[in-house]
């Protein structure tokens, strides 16, 4: 019975493909991801990008609903630091996501799930790496504790 | 809402682009089945005319108030399609893109299954997004048809005569008591071996006898407020402070000379060595004569070390004078990071100019690298032909200069070429030094709101596409104060930033983007929180409310994510119709439930 139950989680595992939300400011990570497009840089289709304006935008509430409503990890993507388009909207998110993590943690969620990173207009390669990499993560986590709120279409 | 939400979703193959790899028809199905979708079809190019014209047309048949187009990125096609949307009547916000090309097909050509469901949740969560727009007017401000240039340099002079001639009314200030910058300090200019004077009184006469050019000496900005088109200045000089309201500013302060810290090479130790600039005031008076040997030196002061951590801080944020004193004063003992530009041009002008004057006199300069582009490889050719010697240096082993008892001075240097030590007996030790910025100029820049770089320049808004734009519409930035540059740059970006406030002044009026920030005044607290983390001074508290100014709101939303009260959100970007996009991707049944 145990290992029916082990085979069964091992094959889930295996079978699980990520849903990832990409929180991307307009001026440099959505239009590195626009880059990745253009110079078509594949990576997998876990990923589905959210425009705003400037990194400063996200709420923190924003990634805990966009986990509880079952994400399995939620990636914010902003301007370099002194980069941004709005002088500091990306220094005030970083400043907040010590919070956002804590609390996404508190939550039963894993932190690790949250992931906060800078790329350019210009850094199309670093944006399909990053989803590589992130959607490899993600998958070693296994799904969000959060999934069975998520009911795929 | 007043309206319940009519959506056309208007799906495009791009050619094979997108329709090689995602499904488009199905898609197009798909879309046919979300909640408010009218009407769902799909063109072989959306943005070709005949893929316009089926917009409208559909808009008119469909009776459709909201548009979404499945295609590429908003970043270079959304105006077309917000123009299309305007051209048949129906408000520009009310319009959403789904980019299924740039993150989708270009990106998973391989996986054309998972693509197609990708495109799918991607036009999902457009058409939930657009469920939710609202329309949107961009404020608009009247343009008072004068401006305000700080600095009467070249680059300061060039802009004010620029828009005085197009009958502009322009406050040109200056801190010193005369105008003409750094250039009129200067002797002959590269590569022409104009005298700057040449290029300098013009300008000078021209300003000052300008009908529309009121020229202020040792005359100062103390304080400004307003926005794009409505600023108030106030200048203080000798005759006291003087208040003046313009719509546009052109900051043009320039830069500093770097000056090396006592002993640098012997700087300030020994009488006969001087840095460049000195030199060119001693060719001016004709001082230099006819000595035997000169030896220039280099990248005195630039292109060491690198930038600081601290440096990160204080040169883009530190609007305290003090701070700013000191970390200048560390970077002169260590010198600047950045090329400075003109020096190389600069040192093999006077070079030149010696040995034009006096042929036997050996004229040395040691360089790390040396960085001469375009014409001025020419310029570097003839000081060859004029046996003017070059003699390549390492990091690792700088020049060294003791004084003869004859009051020579013996230089020691590496020759890298070689590999031996060359030993040169000189009259005179020079200097290349850079420009760097200053303390004045980066506190100026706090007041006007314009960032600084980490390497304290002004900073533009865009280093390739708006080089004379700053980061505060109506504000713009001319010559070394962004910098090093030389003569002719500093009247391009001189003559680039007066065309840039001339449009802006021609047109009497500026509308700026519709996103910005809304406060629910029954939430809001007055804590006042918005006001102090806004870098560009849009939100004031009055009556113990927040109150946004629009046109100084540049939209980036960093007030309504910090707002405790969740008082503010924004317009465009408003909270639900983010949170609708993710409920929509993550429990798309929902939608069905909102519809009824």
């Amino acid at each position: 019975m145990a290992k029916e139950i082990f085979e069964e989680k091992k094959r889930t595992e295996e079978e699980f493909e990520p849903l990832i939300v990409a929180f991307c400011c307009n001026w440099c990570s959505y239009a590195g991801a626009d880059l990745a497009g253009t110079s078509r840089f594949e990576y997998p289709t876990n990923v589905r990008i959210i425009r705003v304006m400037c990194t400063g935008r996200i709420d923190p509430t924003f990634v805990l609903e966009t986990l509880r409503m079952g994400a399995d990890g939620v990636l914010i993507a902003g301007c370099h630091p002194g980069d941004c388009h709005y002088q500091k909207g990306n220094y005030m998110m970083e400043k907040r996501f010590d919070y956002v993590k804590k609390a996404v943690k508190s939550t039963g969620i894993e932190p690790e799930r949250v992931r906060l990173e800078w790329v350019s207009a210009s850094e199309g390669g670093k944006f399909a790496a990053l989803v590589r990499e992130m959607t490899a993560q993600i998958k070693q986590l296994g799904p969000s504790p959060f999934r069975f709120v998520r009911n795929p279409k | 809402m007043s309206e319940e939400p009519r959506i056309g979703v208007f799906i495009c193959h791009c050619g094979v682009n997108i329709g090689g790899v995602v499904n488009v028809p199905e898609a197009t199905e798909y879309a046919k089945t979300l909640p408010y979708v009218t009407h769902a079809q799909h063109n072989l190019y959306t943005c070709s005319e005949a893929g316009l014209a089926a917009i409208k047309k559909a808009m008119k048949e469909y009776n459709l108030n909201r548009v979404v187009v499945a295609s590429c990125t908003p970043r270079t096609h959304e105006p077309l399609f917000r123009a299309t949307c305007e051209e048949a009547s129906l408000n520009q916000y009310l319009f959403e893109m789904a980019n299924i090309r740039e993150h989708c097909s270009w990106v998973h050509m391989h996986e054309p299954k998972e693509a197609t469901e990708k495109a799918k949740d991607i036009i999902r969560m457009a058409v939930a997004k657009a469920a939710l727009l609202e329309p949107q007017t961009e404020p608009e401000v009247e343009v008072k048809d004068a401006s305000l240039v700080v600095g009467a340099g070249v680059a300061g002079m060039t802009a004010a005569l620029s828009m005085a001639n197009q009958g502009f009314k322009v406050y040109l200030i200056e801190k010193e008591k005369e105008p003409g910058g750094i250039t009129q300090k200067l002797y002959k200019l590269y590569p022409t071996l104009t005298d700057s004077s040449e290029v300098v009184e013009p300008l000078v006469k021209a300003a000052k006898f300008h009908k529309n050019i009121e020229l202020m000496m040792s005359t100062t900005l103390k304080d400004i407020s307003g926005y794009v088109g409505n600023f108030n200045a106030v200048l203080t000089g000798p005759n006291g402070d003087k208040e003046i309201n313009v719509g546009t500013i052109i900051v043009a302060s320039g830069a500093s000379n770097y000056t090396p810290p006592k002993g640098l090479y012997q700087y300030g130790v020994y009488d006969r060595v001087i840095t460049q600039r000195e030199f060119d005031g001693m060719l001016t008076k004709g001082e230099v004569g006819k000595p035997e040997r000169i030896v220039m030196i280099q990248c005195v002061g630039a292109r060491k070390g690198e930038i600081r951590p601290s440096e990160l801080e204080a040169f883009p944020k530190s609007d305290t004078a003090e701070l700013l004193r000191k970390i200048l004063k560390a970077r002169r003992e260590e010198g600047w990071p950045y090329c400075s530009r003109i020096c190389c041009m600069n040192a093999i002008k006077n070079a030149i100019l010696v040995k034009e004057e006096s042929p036997k006199t050996d004229v040395v300069i040691l360089f790390g690298d040396l960085r001469v582009y375009k014409e001025y490889e020419d310029f570097y050719r003839r000081a060859r032909d004029l046996e003017v010697r070059f003699i390549r240096q390492v990091e690792e082993a700088q020049p060294e200069i003791i004084q003869t008892p004859e009051g020579k001075l013996q230089v020691m240097a590496y020759d890298a070429l070689s590999g031996i030590e060359a030993k040169f007996l000189a009259d005179w030790v020079v200097l290349s030094t850079p420009l760097i910025p200053n303390k004045d100029e980066i506190l100026l820049a706090r007041m006007l709101k314009i960032p600084t770089g980490t390497d304290g320049f002004l900073m533009e808004a865009h280093l390739k596409l708006r080089p004379v734009d700053t980061n505060v519409d109506g504000a713009f930035i001319a010559g070394t104060v962004s910098g090093p540059k030389d003569v002719s740059e500093s009247i391009i970006s001189g003559e680039a930033a007066a065309a840039k406030a001339s449009i802006l002044m021609g047109n009497r009026k500026v509308s700026t983007e519709a996103i910005t920030a809304v406060v629910d005044e029954d939430l809001c607290i007055g804590c006042g929180l918005c006001e102090e983390l806004c870098p560009h001074g849009a939100p004031k508290i009055e009556d113990g409310k927040s109150k946004i100014l629009e046109i100084l709101c540049r939209g980036c939303g960093s007030c309504a994510a910090e707002c405790s009260r969740r008082a503010i959100t924004m317009r465009h970007f408003g909270d639900s119709q983010i949170l609708a996009q993710v409920k929509a991707l993550l429990v798309p049944e929902s939608l069905q439930e909102v519809e009824q």
